[in-house]
């Protein structure tokens, strides 16, 4: 979340879709509902289903699962038609007036420039500001030289770069510049074409636009509005083109950075925040920093391509935060390795694995599939009740040499040799050996667990582990010193990184997870000064915050924007203060807050120009004239000293200073403007573009195990997949009084679909779709209605995901053994490669 | 099914009155209060494991922490200086009493062997030993050095981590540290989808 | 006297003057419901559940999230779901929680033939006191509300205790505290009056609800669990709220005009102890009785 949970209360307007948070986050939904309460906001739900949400919503709107850009993409058309924008924002701290190439073309065939139908990739080259001069003219480009065949072995080009000084438009007229652009782009989400994709009536859509930019009437700027998101709008296969369709709309509209503003990804379970951050993601090192790839050739290679350089108007400044990233890089690199890495061996630049290809979640399964991975660790993860394609997930562990699952209850992943299905014959032949190692529980565990308010909160271990399970740390620690010991005794291939990896906790055995946070916060290896206020840190110190990170060896940190979670003054994620001076719920002394304990990012931006709040009741940061320096009720996220005159953006992480409204080269895979491209099973070709339906840069998987359904083969309906508010994904059918709350499976239906297969609520139902079939018992509900989409009538339906062939209902044979993704495809996002879990097609039938 | 008439009477006059009648103090037994059974249990301060919001909990244990007590929990419910649960709960944090005392959980390393039917105990020092060998046999088989363009790529790709959703900071640190150092690139964990 | 005792105000049964009428100033309790706010998370179902410490009870799936289809002698706090089609043709999935309205004039109490067995406290809380349940189930019929329910194999009936025991150590109830939406309040019926009030006039004024009100029914003196509801002119939509509530007839009369006949009924009681008394003598506890009980 760009805000906060309880920040909500401060919002004037909230748009709610991709989310159900009265449904899956309901502790954090109050705060929603305060609004209503104490500022009488209104609240608008745009979802494919009436749910736990809508039913306290002021305005509901049924959407076709998927069809979420076109909807947001009608909205921004709405706001620049109706001039609801907010124009000194706009101008100031967007890049709406920055000129882009004049070779970039927008997708009006459903292809940006640059596309290579061969590779179903772009060349994003003309993805690009143009270069300016001094009064921000474009300067004349020479043309580029046609790419000419590397010679093997060579080193491959540089990629190209942002222009230093940027050519603007700050009348925003020119038609290349951003605001021009983004207005041409969306003039074709007429209310028409938003109803012929999303369904949603054309009186209904405005009455939803009419609502949503109600707060920019007559362009006052005191109001504001929030966009409220979860996995709705990540699981399709433009799930990030969503979120940013949704982040430009609420920079146009002047709502990032402020209180009850902002885009706010609600995310999923307890820790992903953390495990994102912690760089439990193939593509990331801790604190995103980007992998290294095989070309970069060097440490320096690396850094070159992570590092930019600012991009803006020339006399505009940009603080460019990520030109620190070296110091975070050699930092993170003597955490791991501590004197083993040097500047002379490039800080053990060698020890890390680079990174080329995709390995993301459903390569994974795919690679394993292939015969590529033998080995999967599944800890606390159910992969094949996760799926996508569980069948295949399936297929692919009995393809596995082994694999080791740390769970607390059993699970679908540790017997996928028994699923439902497989004969003794057949489990004869599964040679996969498969060890089941029982864990700890949350009550058993301490630690720090980040929420999506990006808040590191300590807990306490209540109770000692049950007799027989071990601590998860104790596990890994033990195997990696088991691992270690092999390589001293008998040596193998490159046994370098794993023998140099410092493991210097007090028990190796069974790390101590506050030694743990001390690491990653970091410490001095040095003694330190600040040059400006002469404070002093003496090797062997934590350190207070990440602006002492050093890039010459003289500090360790474990994770750069965690640093200052645990300073010389202790454990600051134990922090247990109640205060909130400011009765805007920012909590300053509550547990800890990345980065730098800010609570509200970008909060500059709830500035005007002067450095005066654009809402006076609603005071987050603001410039101090008489201390010369930003001062607030929250810890302002920019340079301190950076007076309003200088101009600075306050998109402090972009090298543009300012919010990406166009997102210039390699950004994004599939467009620097979101496109609306239909899921992968669709029911309509696209109306924007019949011969483009979807995403041209979104890749089918291969194996025989990967098969996808059209309307043409009898797939007609439409299929969402989403959690319940008395379940918890596939744990709590372990739990009596959950089970108790909803005991089985069943399938959402509409009443006039159940009516056409003569079907009654409680009796079975089959959804077929091309990767398999799901039997449970129909809800029949008005909650769900037919739609008119492209003119035809269509249905949807959603299945909730809860259960699968391990549970309380399950072993007791009172419910289907099944599991809801059985259905869903091998479909992922390029850019953040999350799964297509919503919006495939099925086919309905009466059991 | 309904009490009887006769039951009734029994119960009402011999088992009440009768009593009364004797002389003993009823008074006291009108309403017998219920006592509260978190009074003098420990109160650990937690967070919710399931969803995003990350509520802080309170976990009622037996016992005052004194040695010769093993704590088991007897209830749990929401800390209402939280700021953000202030105190509430959904129904899925309402009920984690039965989820960290809960007869399903798994209590002793179990091994499926290839082709086999059935789990079969092991013991902790065998599973991991067997693990550890498995780990290095694959590593060793499959580590690849450099790509067909020659550059040094160092990666492991065939072993595979997949990290849940409660994995704590540390414990995510703690993978990152010793898969990365085997070369693990197939890292991947629930924050994904 | 237990302090217990003093604070009861109502008893079921009871012949002569309530030990506690009287001599206690307390604050009257009550639970605020804002269905136009509620979920139906069902967060407080599972928070009864847990607090009460009460067993797994088998459900069916019967098309709908509601979870069973009224409260059980094991299960005192339900969410009632009801999918509702205005005129204009948009739809509203109301959900109400369903639990014991702790009425000021309980028809249960009324109802009840055994002494004490049903007890309304100083506070107005209506509590069951299995102790001395005689299990004939006139509570049930005495109830326009359908809340006691009666457990055949103990043959004593239950209901939410208002959390009894939190409410007394000064805590709220366990359902009040787990509401995630914060459409659950607790407080003195006072000031949930208010706050009832002044919230139906927000839904008035600022969302479109012209008919908004609080529910706090007349016919039974008042409830200590009121409602504010978007629709206050039709509580019946909202899963069968009554929308008169009352105690049945033949309670009235049972505890009115042939009260006589309960007193005539103590009376043979009465007589039929002094009988039984003279006949095989007092019961003598026996001394080694408390040297069996172990304690010093």
């Amino acid at each position: 979340m760009t805000n906060g949970w309880v920040d909500i209360k401060n919002t004037d307007l909230m748009l709610i879709m991709g989310g159900n948070p009265a449904e899956n986050h309901p502790c954090g939904f109050k705060w929603a509902l305060e609004a209503k309460r104490n500022r009488n906001a209104k609240m608008l739900v745009v979802d494919p289903r009436f749910t736990r949400t809508a039913s306290v919503a002021d305005l509901f709107c049924q959407i076709r699962a998927g069809a979420d850009i076109a909807f947001l993409g009608g909205l921004i058309r709405y706001a620049i038609e109706n001039n609801r924008i907010a124009k000194d924002y706009l101008l100031h701290y967007t890049n709406a007036a920055f000129l882009v190439k004049e070779s970039f073309k927008l997708p009006e065939d459903g292809v940006f420039s640059g596309f290579d139908a061969k590779t179903q990739s772009y060349d994003k080259s003309s993805w690009n500001y143009s270069p300016g001069d001094a009064s921000g003219k474009a300067l004349h480009e020479p043309h580029a030289a046609a790419p000419a065949h590397p010679a093997p072995g060579a080193p491959p080009p540089p990629p190209p770069s942002m222009p230093e000084k940027v050519a603007y438009d700050f009348a925003l007229h020119n038609p290349n510049c951003v605001f021009q652009l983004l207005r041409k782009h969306y003039s074709r989400y007429t209310p028409e074409m938003v109803a012929r994709i999303t369904g949603i009536p054309q009186a209904e859509f405005l009455k939803a636009a009419e609502l949503f930019t109600s707060i920019r009437k007559d362009g006052d700027m005191k109001k504001v509005a929030t966009i409220i998101y979860a996995v709705g709008w990540t699981h399709h296969s433009f799930g990030t083109q969503i979120i940013r369709t949704a982040a430009i709309l609420q920079l146009l509209l002047g709502n990032v950075g402020r209180a009850g503003g902002g885009v706010n990804a609600l995310r999923g379970h307890s820790n992903i925040q953390g495990a994102t951050d912690m760089a439990g993601i193939f593509d990331v090192l801790p604190g995103y920093l980007k992998v290294p790839t095989p070309a970069d050739g060097s440490f320096a290679g690396w850094m070159k391509r992570l590092t930019p350089k600012p991009a803006k108007p020339g006399q505009w400044d940009s603080f460019n935060y990520w030109s620190n990233t070296p110091k975070f890089a050699v930092s993170f690199l003597k955490a791991l390795y501590g004197d083993a890495a040097t500047k002379q061996n490039d800080w053990a630049y060698d020890f890390l694995p680079k990174v080329d290809r995709n390995f993301s979640w459903v390569h994974l399964w795919d690679n394993m599939y292939n015969g590529i991975v033998k080995g999967l660790f599944a800890f606390g993860m159910n992969g094949v009740a996760i799926g996508p394609d569980s069948s295949k997930n399936i297929d692919a562990l009995k393809k596995a040499d082994w694999l080791v699952v740390g769970e607390i209850y059993p699970d679908e992943t540790s017997e996928f040799w028994k699923a439902p299905g497989i004969s003794l014959e057949e489990m004869k032949k599964i040679q996969t050996t498969v060890y089941r190692l029982p864990c700890a529980g949350f009550a058993e565990k301490d630690g720090s667990f980040t929420n999506s308010a990006r808040w590191l909160q300590w807990k306490n271990a209540a109770l000692p582990v049950p007799f027989g399970c071990r601590l998860d740390q104790a596990i890994l620690a033990q195997l990696f010193l088991k691992v270690r010991d092999l390589y001293k005794k008998e040596g193998g291939k490159f046994p370098d990184p794993i023998l140099k990896l410092s493991w210097n906790y007090t028990d190796p055995a069974n790390p101590a997870l506050s030694e743990v946070l001390k690491e990653i916060n970091g410490k001095a290896l040095a003694d330190l000064e600040d040059p400006k206020t002469k404070q002093q840190i003496k090797t062997g110190q934590q350190l207070p915050g990440f602006a002492w990170l050093k890039d010459d060896g003289a500090t360790a940190c474990g994770n750069w924007i965690y640093s200052g979670s645990f300073t010389e003054a202790g454990n600051l994620t134990m922090r247990r203060g109640t205060e909130d001076p400011s009765g805007l719920g920012i909590y300053p002394n509550w547990a800890w807050s990345w980065p730098a304990n800010r609570r509200v990012l970008y909060n500059r931006a709830s500035c005007d120009l002067d450095g005066k709040p654009w809402d006076p009741s609603r005071r987050q940061v603001w410039w101090s004239e008489a201390a010369q320096k930003w001062a607030g009720n929250d810890v302002p996220d920019f340079k301190a000293d950076s007076a309003p005159k200088d101009h600075m953006g306050p998109f402090i992480m972009n090298p543009e200073g300012v919010g990406r409204i166009f997102a210039p080269l390699a950004a994004f895979a599939d467009g620097p403007l979101p496109e609306f491209y239909e899921p992968m099973e669709s029911p309509i070709d696209n109306p924007l573009h019949p011969l483009q339906t979807h995403s041209p840069v979104v890749k089918r998987f291969k194996t025989p195990a990967d098969k996808y359904g059209s309307p043409k083969d009898g797939y007609a309906v439409v299929c969402t997949t989403y959690r319940l508010a008395e379940h918890y994904h596939y744990w709590t059918k372990n739990n009596p009084v959950n089970v108790q709350l909803v005991p089985e499976p069943f399938v959402e239906i509409p009443v006039e679909l159940a009516g056409d297969l003569g079907l009654r609520g409680g009796e079975k139902v089959k959804v077929t779709s091309a990767r398999g079939e799901y039997i449970a018992k129909a809800l029949v509900t008005r909650r769900i209605k037919p739609m008119l989409i492209d003119g035809r009538k269509t249905y949807q339906i959603g299945v909730p995901i809860h259960w699968g062939y391990r549970g309380i209902a399950e072993d007791a044979g009172k419910t289907a053994r099944t599991l809801a993704n059985l259905l869903s495809p091998t479909i992922i996002d390029p850019n953040a490669h999350t799964p297509e879990f919503k919006g495939f097609l099925v086919k309905v039938e009466r059991v | 099914m309904h009490p009887t008439r006769r039951d009734f009477l029994k119960v009402g006059t011999i088992g009440g009155l009768a009593a009364s009648v004797l002389g003993f103090d009823l008074a006291p037994a009108y309403a017998q209060l219920r006592t509260l059974k978190i009074a003098r249990a420990t109160e650990t301060r937690s967070t919710c494991p399931y969803c995003s919001v990350s509520c802080g909990v309170l976990i009622y244990t037996i016992g005052d922490k004194a040695k010769n007590v093993t704590p088991q929990v007897i209830h749990v419910e929401g800390d209402p200086d939280h700021p953000i649960n202030r105190g509430t709960l959904c129904p899925k944090g309402a009920s984690l009493e039965q989820d960290i005392l809960n007869e399903r959980r798994l209590t002793k390393p179990q091994v499926r062997r290839p082709g086999s039917d059935h789990w079969e105990d092991i013991t902790w020092d065998d599973a991991l030993n067997e693990i550890a060998q498995r780990v290095k046999k694959t590593r060793d088989a499959t580590f690849i050095e450099k790509d067909a363009a020659g550059h040094s790529v160092n990666r492991l790709e065939s072993i595979a981590w997949t990290g849940g959703c409660t994995d704590t900071n540390e414990f995510n640190y703690l993978v990152v540290k010793a898969m990365r150092s085997l070369g693990v690139v197939h890292l991947e964990n629930q924050a994904r989808v | 006297m237990s302090q217990a005792t003093l604070r009861i105000r109502k008893m079921s049964g009871h012949a002569g003057p309530v030990p506690g009428a009287g001599t206690q100033r307390e604050l009257q309790v009550c639970k605020l419901i804002d269905v136009t706010t509620c979920i139906g998370c069902k967060a407080c179902e599972v928070a009864c559940l847990e607090w009460n410490a009460l067993p797994y009870r088998e459900t069916l799936f019967e098309n709908t999230y509601q979870t069973m289809p009224e409260t059980a002698w094991n299960f005192w706090n339900l969410i009632k779901f009801n999918e509702y089609e205005r005129p204009d043709g948009s739809l509203m999935w109301l959900m109400r929680k369903d639990q014991c309205m702790h009425c000021a004039e309980p028809g249960c109490l009324a109802a009840c033939p055994a002494d004490a067995a049903i007890v309304q406290y100083a506070n107005g809380v209506v509590d069951f006191q299995q102790d001395h349940c005689i299990g004939c189930g006139y509570c049930v019929s005495g109830c326009p509300f359908n809340i006691p329910k009666f457990n055949s194999s103990t043959k004593k009936v239950f209901k939410c205790t208002f959390c009894s025991d939190r409410v007394s150590e000064g805590l709220e109830p366990a359902c009040i505290k787990a509401c995630p939406s914060g459409c659950l309040h607790f407080g003195t019926k006072d000031d949930m009056k208010e706050l009832a009030a002044q919230r139906a006039s927000q839904l008035r004024e600022h969302f479109g609800f012209p008919n908004a009100g609080v529910y706090d029914p007349p016919g039974v003196g008042g409830t200590g669990v009121i409602y504010v509801l978007h629709d206050a002119s039709n509580p019946e939509q909202y899963g069968g709220l009554p929308k008169n509530p009352a105690i049945p007839w033949v309670v009235k009369l049972w505890k009115g005009p042939v009260k006589w006949l309960g007193n005539l009924a103590i009376a043979g009681g009465i007589i039929a102890v002094t009988l039984h008394y003279l006949r095989y003598g007092a019961k003598i506890v026996k001394e080694d009785n408390r040297a069996e009980g172990g304690q010093p």
